[in-house]
C-alpha cells in the first residue's frame, strides 16, 4: 500500500514537471509551481466551487466574492496545467474577514489566496498574514498600476496584493430630474449645495444621501477635503500616526449637517433595502457612488438602455482649481503566509485577473493600465447610463488622478467608531467639532491599548 | 459527554480571559484585568443597562400577554380556541432570524406597508428603526415572538388544575373573573416564576434579533448595543478573543446573579401565596 502511493507520488510528480516544462503560463523553463515544495495529494484542497481541469497539478485554494470569479478562474485553469485554482466563495466583505481572522488565530485554515478590499490591508498586514509578493516578482507588475493604486497595495516598498477592480468615486444623477428642474451638474459642492436649495425650492426631491452606515464613503469624502486620517508603515509595525480631527473632515462633516439640516440630504442607511427603493423610484436626484455600484444596481433590477434615467459626471470639488479625486472599495488578491506553495499562489493572485477581458471584467473598473488603455474599453456605451461613455468621460480621468488613501490597521474598529459619531453628528445631537475630537481620543486610546506608539500630527 | 462538550469549552473560554494580545503586542498573561476592563468599559455597560431596562419593560408586558391569552384559551372552548392557541404559538415556531427579517421589513418606512399605509394619507413612514424608536421596536419582535410559547406553558399548568376547584369556587358564589384571578393565577406561579426566569435569562443574553436588525438601522443598532452582541463583535470583528472571552463571562456571571436574587425573592413570595 505504502509502496503504491510512493510510486503514484513520484508519478505525479513526474506529470506534473512534464506538463510544467509546456505550461503556456510559464516564463522560460521553470515556472513559479516547480519551485515550490511537492504538494502531496492530501494537502491539495478539495471541495472547489469550479470544475479542475488538470487533477494533478499544484492546486491553489482561492476566496473571493467577485461575481466574474467563475469565468476569471475558469479561464486561468485552462491556461495553466501545472496551477489550478480552488475557488470558494466563503462570504462577501467582513463575512470573509471573519473567517479569515479566525483561521489567522488558529494557526491554520486559510486559503493559499484570498480577495481583500483595499482598506483592510493593514489590518491583515499587521497580523503577519499576507505574504511580500515583490519576493515573488510582483515588482515586474509595478508598471502595470497608476501610482496611487501602488501606494495602496505597498507598504514599506512591498507589494501585499495584486488589485483586480477599483471604486473611482463620482457623481451619479439623474437626468429626467436635471431636466425636470432645470439644474447644471455640479461641478463644485458649492454648486451642488445650490442645485439642492433649487430642488427645495421647487418641491422637487432631496438630492442625496449622507448615511450613518456606509463609513467608507465618509472617510472618502474626509480624503477628498484632504484629510490624511492615518500614518501606517509595516516597516514600523507598532507606531500609527493619527489624525482624525482636522480641518478638512469637519469642513466635510459640517456641509453634510447643512444640507441634512435644511432637508436637502436624506440620511437612508445605504445598506438598507429603502436606500435602493429611493433610489429607483426618484426620491434622491443624486448618489455619489464608486465605479462598482452601476453593478450593483443592475443585480437590484435597475433599467438598462436608451431608458435608463441614470448619467455620472465627475465628482464635485471643493477647489476646482486643484481637483480631487478619490476611491471607495475595490478588490485585490492577496497570498496568505499560511500557503505552502506560496509561489504558485502569487501566480494565481498576479495572473488571475491580469489578462482581463470583457467576460472577467463584468461591471467592474479594472485598476490594470494596460486594460484602461484598450479601446474596446475606453470606447465602451455603458447600458446604465444611456449608453454614455463613462469610463472615457469619468471613470478613467478618476482613476487617473487618484493619488492613494491612508488606513489604519484596524479598519473595521475604526469603520465602527466613525459610524457611531455620525449616528450623533447627523442627527445634530453633537457637533462636528466635538464629534471628531471624540473620535480622535477614542481610536487613539483603542491604539493605545492594542499596543501602538500613537502619534498625532 | 458533559465534560467534553459543556465543561471543557468553558474552561478553556475561562483560560483564554486570562491573557490579553493587543494588536501590536505579544500575548501576556493579565490575571483579572480583562474584567476590570470589562467593569468599567462603557461600551459593555452602556449594553448591560439596555437589556436591563429591556428585561423589566418587556417580561411583565410578555407575561401579561401571555397569561391573559392563555386565561381566555383556558375558560373559552369551541373550536377557534384551538385555532387561536395554534395562531398565538406559530411566531414561536418562525426562526428567531427569520421573524426578525421579517419585522425588517414590516418596519421599513420605504417600501413596507407602513409606506402604503402612510402613503394614503400622504405622509411619510416613520422609521422604527431610528435610535429613539428601535428600543419598541424590537419589544414588539420579541413580545410577538415568544408570547405563544409562554402562553402554551401556562395553558398546560391551567389545564392540570382539577376542575373541582372550579366548581367549589362557583358554589361559593365565584364569577369567571374572582376564579381566573383568584384560582387559576395563584395555582400557577409556579408556572410563571419559571417562564420569568426563561425570559430574564434570554433577554440578557438578547443577541439575534438586533443583529439581524442592525444592517437595517442605519447605525442605530451599534456593535455594542447587547452584550452578547459586543462579545461577538469583539471576537469576529476587531479580532480580540481574549477580551471577548472575558465579556462573555462577565455577562455569565451577571445573569446567573440576577437569576439567583430573583429565584431567592420568589422562593420567599411563594410561601404567602
Amino acid at each position: 500500500m505504502k509502496k503504491k502511493a510512493l510510486i503514484a507520488l513520484v508519478g505525479l510528480a513526474v506529470v506534473s514537471a512534464l506538463t510544467a516544462c509546456s505550461s503556456p503560463g510559464g516564463s522560460g523553463g521553470s515556472t513559479p509551481a516547480a519551485t515550490d515544495k511537492p504538494q502531496s495529494q492530501a494537502d491539495k484542497p478539495s471541495n472547489c466551487d469550479n470544475k479542475i481541469l488538470y487533477p494533478s497539478a499544484t492546486r491553489v485554494s482561492l476566496w473571493g466574492w467577485s461575481p466574474t470569479l467563475p469565468v476569471a478562474v475558469d479561464a486561468f485553469d485552462k491556461a495553466h496545467k501545472d496551477v489550478q485554482i480552488c475557488w470558494t466563495n466563503a462570504g462577501a466583505g467582513s463575512a470573509e474577514y471573519q473567517k479569515f481572522s479566525t483561521a489567522i488565530a488558529a494557526g491554520k485554515g486559510a486559503p493559499d489566496v484570498i480577495m481583500l478590499e483595499t482598506d483592510h490591508l493593514n489590518s491583515f498586514l499587521i497580523k503577519d498574514a499576507l505574504v511580500n509578493l515583490s519576493d515573488y516578482g510582483a515588482d515586474k507588475w509595478k508598471s502595470d498600476f497608476s501610482a496611487g493604486t501602488l501606494k495602496d497595495i505597498s507598504s514599506n516598498g512591498g507589494i501585499y496584493a495584486i488589485p483586480d477592480d477599483g471604486g473611482p468615486v463620482a457623481l451619479m444623477y439623474r437626468k429626467d430630474i436635471f431636466d425636470q428642474y432645470g439644474l447644471t451638474v455640479p461641478k463644485t459642492w458649492a454648486e451642488y449645495a445650490a442645485d439642492a436649495d433649487k430642488l427645495k425650492s421647487a418641491g422637487g426631491p432631496a438630492i442625496g444621501d449622507w448615511p450613518n452606515d456606509t463609513p467608507a464613503f465618509a472617510q472618502a469624502m474626509f480624503a477628498q477635503a484632504g484629510a490624511d486620517t492615518f500614518d501606517y508603515n509595516i516597516n514600523q509595525k507598532t507606531s500609527l500616526g493619527v489624525d482624525i480631527d482636522n480641518a478638512a473632515s469637519r469642513k466635510v462633516l459640517d456641509y453634510w449637517d447643512g444640507l441634512v439640516q435644511k432637508g436637502e440630504v436624506v440620511t437612508t442607511g445605504q445598506s438598507s433595502t429603502d436606500f435602493v427603493s429611493e433610489l429607483s423610484s426618484g426620491k434622491l436626484a443624486t448618489f455619489i457612488a464608486a465605479s462598482w455600484e452601476p453593478g450593483h444596481l443592475t443585480g437590484a433590477g435597475f433599467t438598462r438602455g436608451p431608458g435608463s434615467p441614470w448619467r455620472v459626471a465627475m465628482l464635485p470639488q471643493w477647489n476646482a482649481d486643484s481637483p480631487v479625486q478619490v476611491n471607495w472599495g475595490g478588490s485585490t488578491y492577496a497570498v496568505t503566509t499560511q500557503s505552502k506553495v506560496p509561489h504558485a499562489a502569487s501566480e494565481v493572485a498576479m495572473e488571475l485577473f491580469g489578462h482581463e477581458n470583457q467576460q472577467t471584467l463584468g461591471a467592474h473598473f479594472p485598476q490594470h493600465v494596460k486594460v484602461q488603455k484598450a479601446s474596446w474599453f475606453v470606447n465602451a456605451e455603458d447600458p446604465f447610463f444611456g449608453g454614455q461613455k463613462a469610463n472615457k468621460e469619468v471613470w478613467i480621468p478618476t482613476a487617473d488622478a487618484y493619488k492613494g488613501q491612508s488606513y489604519s490597521p484596524f479598519q473595521d474598529y475604526y469603520y465602527q467608531q466613525v459610524t457611531a459619531m455620525l449616528t450623533k453628528t447627523t442627527s445634530g445631537a453633537e457637533s462636528s467639532k466635538a464629534g471628531l475630537s471624540k473620535l480622535q481620543s477614542t481610536i487613539a486610546s483603542y491604539a493605545k491599548a492594542q499596543g501602538f506608539t500613537v502619534k498625532t500630527k | 459527554m458533559f465534560l467534553v462538550f459543556l465543561v471543557a469549552p468553558l474552561v478553556y473560554a475561562f483560560w483564554l480571559s486570562l491573557f490579553s494580545k493587543g494588536l501590536a503586542t505579544g500575548t501576556t498573561f493579565s490575571g483579572i484585568g480583562n474584567y476590570v476592563k470589562a467593569f468599567t468599559d462603557t461600551e459593555f455597560l452602556g449594553g448591560l443597562l439596555f437589556v436591563v431596562v429591556f428585561s423589566v419593560v418587556l417580561i411583565p408586558l410578555q407575561m401579561l400577554v401571555s397569561l391573559a391569552a392563555a386565561l381566555v384559551l383556558d375558560a373559552v372552548t369551541t373550536k377557534l380556541a384551538r385555532f387561536s392557541r395554534l395562531m398565538i404559538f406559530v411566531p414561536y415556531a418562525i426562526p428567531a432570524v427569520i421573524g426578525a427579517l421579517m419585522w425588517g421589513f414590516l418596519y421599513s418606512p420605504g417600501f413596507g406597508p407602513l409606506a402604503q399605509l402612510f402613503g394614503l394619507f400622504h405622509a411619510s413612514a416613520p422609521n422604527l428603526l431610528g435610535s429613539h424608536e428601535v428600543f419598541g421596536a424590537l419589544l414588539n419582535v420579541v413580545t410577538w415572538q415568544w408570547s405563544g410559547y409562554y402562553m402554551i406553558i401556562i395553558y398546560a399548568a391551567l389545564q392540570g388544575i382539577d376542575s373541582s376547584l372550579y366548581e367549589a369556587a362557583r358554589i361559593d358564589g365565584a364569577g369567571p373573573w374572582q376564579i381566573a384571578l383568584r384560582i387559576k393565577v395563584p395555582l400557577v406561579a409556579s408556572a410563571l416564576v419559571l417562564i420569568l426566569v426563561f425570559a430574564l435569562i434570554g433577554t440578557l443574553q438578547f443577541f439575534t434579533e438586533p443583529q439581524v436588525l442592525a444592517p437595517s438601522s442605519n447605525g442605530a443598532i451599534t456593535p455594542s448595543f447587547t452584550p452578547n452582541m459586543y462579545a461577538y463583535n469583539l471576537a469576529f470583528a476587531n479580532s480580540q478573543i481574549n477580551y471577548a472571552s472575558a465579556i462573555s463571562f462577565a455577562l455569565g456571571l451577571v445573569v446567573f446573579i440576577g437569576v439567583y436574587i430573583f429565584l431567592f425573592a420568589t422562593r420567599k413570595k411563594g410561601r404567602i401565596v
